[in-house]
């Protein structure tokens, strides 16, 4: 319950809490002084109003500073959400092994040749002994890809990628309730005899059984004789993009792995570009679910030793959907140092100019404060006037920055898609609000305090001769 | 008559680099309540400089100032300007009008600085607008007023505090005689009802106007006489 990323959360709310109670307190700070402060706001916005130009141009790089706070929050949030969402569709605690054709058969030219590599029932076997009690789980997949296999109903056909595997795929990629018909595989389904059951992607249901219930019809595979019937159809799910693959779970077929064994052969057959290759996969994938995401580092290593200790050839991979979180996480640091890095740099130039046309203020109204001094203004007051004016510009500059940058953050990710082709992910970040105003309101302090200071220890007799 | 400000030997002395300008030479004087004191001498003898220690915009190198009984001679920033708000009325002559405020906001400016601005001061300063002559003209600005229009606003805006005493710095300097007489009038009548004030000037004229006379030369008081006031 009390682990880091719960705590690193409560630190963070309570940071960002922070910071909005300091901004708050700072432009309220005014109006607990009374009158006095009162009037030092409405003087603050009079002059603004009455120098707009002159104070966009002064805030200009308060205006970008917020404004880079907000859009990079959001991106970095958009991609964290992201790989959050695709872990949550593959597992944040699996492990996923797959077979790879090695390079060195990829090549070959020889006919009549079948390359055997990949995952095999003794691999299977063995994680099953030594893993044991730290796995939820340990599937093993079977996968005729599309282009292998057409699916047929009638006279219908559709390309389909078919899956043989067991009853708990459904818990390892957590499909309890993505059924919208039927049920999955069971037990029942493998054991004691194999039966010929099936269940469909939402694509392939629409696809062989237009406007009507796909359960208890039957399918078949091309160039096979044996019918399965169909007992459950899965709810439409997102493409997974992880890494280059994309996965469209619509198209699936899921038959028991027995069944696929006995339909199928270890052998298959596959026509690229005239030639005919063939090749020999006991199994496609194993996916390991282990109990504690901690646990998946560790266990996926001892995997790998196994792999390379029992494998000659190179026909295996190892990817970790929790990689995709650290991969996010990355992303979401380098948006936060180039954060850093031009809210920094934003800070200073658009701290300078606040000073800068301050500083200019000071000078052009000197007579005026020489005349304040004479009326009984203490220094105290006259700095607390300069202070309110620097804040209220950055504070204005703030928010125009925030709504700029809220309204970037919406029309940003659309424009990428539409004009450049490049999926921008986006989501705005509440606090960084908080961030972007507090970072504002702190300049218009920070820059505001040596003019305003400035002003406060003018002579007033010197200041009065002022012309 | 009651004194409300005095000065005991007023030494001031002005460090420029590695000489010393002597500006007041050790000045005693005593202004008594309801006075109307006109300042004069010639140029560099010291009467801004006595009018801004009188106004506690500085502090003197020696010597003692009473203001209102209490010695002010040696009082930190802060509490100089809490004696300005509190005791003394300015009028200065550039009128020294705030140009962003409205008559009645530049008349309120010595109340928002000691916290007193609230619904009924306002209405006391839109009173002292009208006494001056500009009850038509509270939302003007002072660029839409004429000279001695913005010198009665001045003189409304030293009077909002009921100061002690009231300074005028050649409150005349920028004015045509027509207009100069009126404000003098109009200074005369405050007097006239008990203000106290200290006016410089280096016009025989305009000295007339007022009760006493001082002399400065080289920072030592020269002359001080009593005079009929003219017309
Ligand atoms: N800020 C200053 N720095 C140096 N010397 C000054 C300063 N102000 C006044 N003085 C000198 O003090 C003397 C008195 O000046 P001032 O009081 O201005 O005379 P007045 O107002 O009668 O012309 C003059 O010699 C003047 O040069
Ligand atoms: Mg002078």
């Amino acid at each position: 319950m009390w682990d880091r990323q719960t705590i690193l959360g409560i630190l963070s709310y309570v940071f960002y809490a922070g910071l909005a109670a300091a901004s708050i307190l700072v432009l309220a700070a005014p109006f607990l002084l009374g009158v006095k402060g009162r009037r030092c706001v409405t003087a603050a916005v009079r002059s603004l109003w009455l120098h707009k130009m002159r104070s966009f141009l002064s805030v200009l790089g308060i205006i970008i500073g917020t404004l880079s706070v907000i859009v990079l929050m959001a991106f970095g949030e958009g991609s964290m959400h992201e790989a959050l969402e695709e872990i949550k569709k593959q597992g944040a605690t699996n492990i996923i092994i797959t077979s790879v054709k090695p390079p060195e058969e990829a090549s070959t030219t020889r006919r009549a040749f079948v390359a055997r590599y990949g995952l095999t029932y003794d691999d299977l076997r063995y994680y099953q002994e030594a893993l044991g009690d730290q796995v939820v789980s340990i599937l093993p997949l079977r996968i005729m890809p599309a282009e292998v296999r057409p699916v047929l109903a009638g006279n219908r056909m559709v390309q389909g990628r078919v899956i043989g595997t067991r009853p708990h795929y459904a818990v390892a990629f957590g499909l309890e309730n993505a059924l919208a018909e039927g049920r999955f595989l069971t037990e029942a389904d493998e054991f004691p005899i194999p039966a010929n059951v099936a269940v469909i992607g939402s694509d392939i249901a629409q696809t062989l059984f237009p406007g009507e219930s796909p359960l208890g019809k039957s399918i078949k595979f091309s160039g096979k004789d044996r019918a399965f019937v169909v007992v459950g159809v899965l709810k439409s799910r997102h493409p997974s993009t992880s890494g280059a693959i994309i996965e469209q779970f619509n198209n699936d077929v899921y038959i028991p792995l027995e069944a696929s064994r006995a339909l199928l052969g270890e052998t298959q057959f596959i026509r690229a570009t005239g030639a005919r290759s063939a090749e020999q996969v006991q199994l496609h994938q194993i996916i390991v679910t282990v109990r504690e995401m901690s646990q998946v580092r560790p266990t996926a290593e001892m995997i790998r030793e196994q792999l390379s200790r029992y494998h000659l050839k190179a026909d295996w991979d190892i990817k970790i959907p929790l990689d995709r979180l650290e991969q996010a996480e990355r992303t979401r640091m380098r948006a936060r140092i180039l954060l850093a890095a031009i809210a920094g740099i934003s800070l200073l130039v658009g701290g300078i100019g606040i000073m800068n046309i301050m500083l200019a203020s000071v000078t052009e109204r000197t007579r005026e404060i020489g005349i304040r001094r004479a009326l009984g203004a203490k220094r105290s007051d006259i700095s607390l006037q300069f202070l309110t004016e620097a804040i209220a510009q950055t504070t204005v500059g703030g928010i125009v920055g925030v709504i700029l940058g809220l309204l970037m953050v919406v029309i940003a990710p659309f424009v990428a898609e539409r004009f450049f082709a490049t999926h921008l992910p986006a989501k705005i970040h509440v606090p960084s609000i908080f961030l972007a105003f507090f970072f504002a309101v702190a300049v218009g302090v920070l820059f505001g305090w040596y003019p305003a200071r400035r002003a406060a220890y003018l002579d007033p007799i010197e200041a009065l001769r002022h012309e | 008559m009651a004194v409300v400000a005095q000065v005991i030997d007023l030494v001031k002395n002005y460090q420029m680099e590695s000489v010393t300008v002597p500006a007041l030479r050790g000045v005693t004087l005593a202004f008594e309540r309801g006075d109307f004191i006109a300042l004069m001498g010639p140029s560099g003898s010291g009467k801004s400089t006595l009018l801004n220690i009188l106004g506690c915009l500085d502090r003197p190198t020696a010597g003692t100032y009473i203001l209102a009984g209490r010695d002010v001679s040696q009082l930190s920033d802060d509490a100089l300007s809490e004696v300005r708000g509190r005791y003394i009325g300015f009028i200065f002559q550039s009128y020294n009008l705030i140009p962003q405020y409205t008559v009645v906001e530049n008349i309120e400016v010595p109340l928002l600085y000691q916290g007193r601005l609230n619904r009924q001061t306002r209405r006391r300063c839109i009173e002292l607008a009208c006494l001056v002559g500009l009850g038509d003209r509270l939302d003007h600005r002072p660029t839409q007023l004429s000279g001695g229009q913005q010198q009665r606003v001045a003189i409304a805006r030293a009077l909002v505090n009921d100061p002690e005493i009231i300074l005028a710095d050649e409150p005349t300097g920028n004015l045509d005689s027509k207009t100069s007489d009126e404000i003098m009038q109009l200074l005369c009548a405050l007097n006239d009802a008990g203000r106290t004030i200290i006016m410089v000037t280096h016009e025989n004229d305009i000295a007339a106007w007022a009760r006493r006379v001082v002399r400065l030369r080289d920072g030592r008081v020269e002359a001080d006489y009593r005079m009929d006031r003219a017309a």
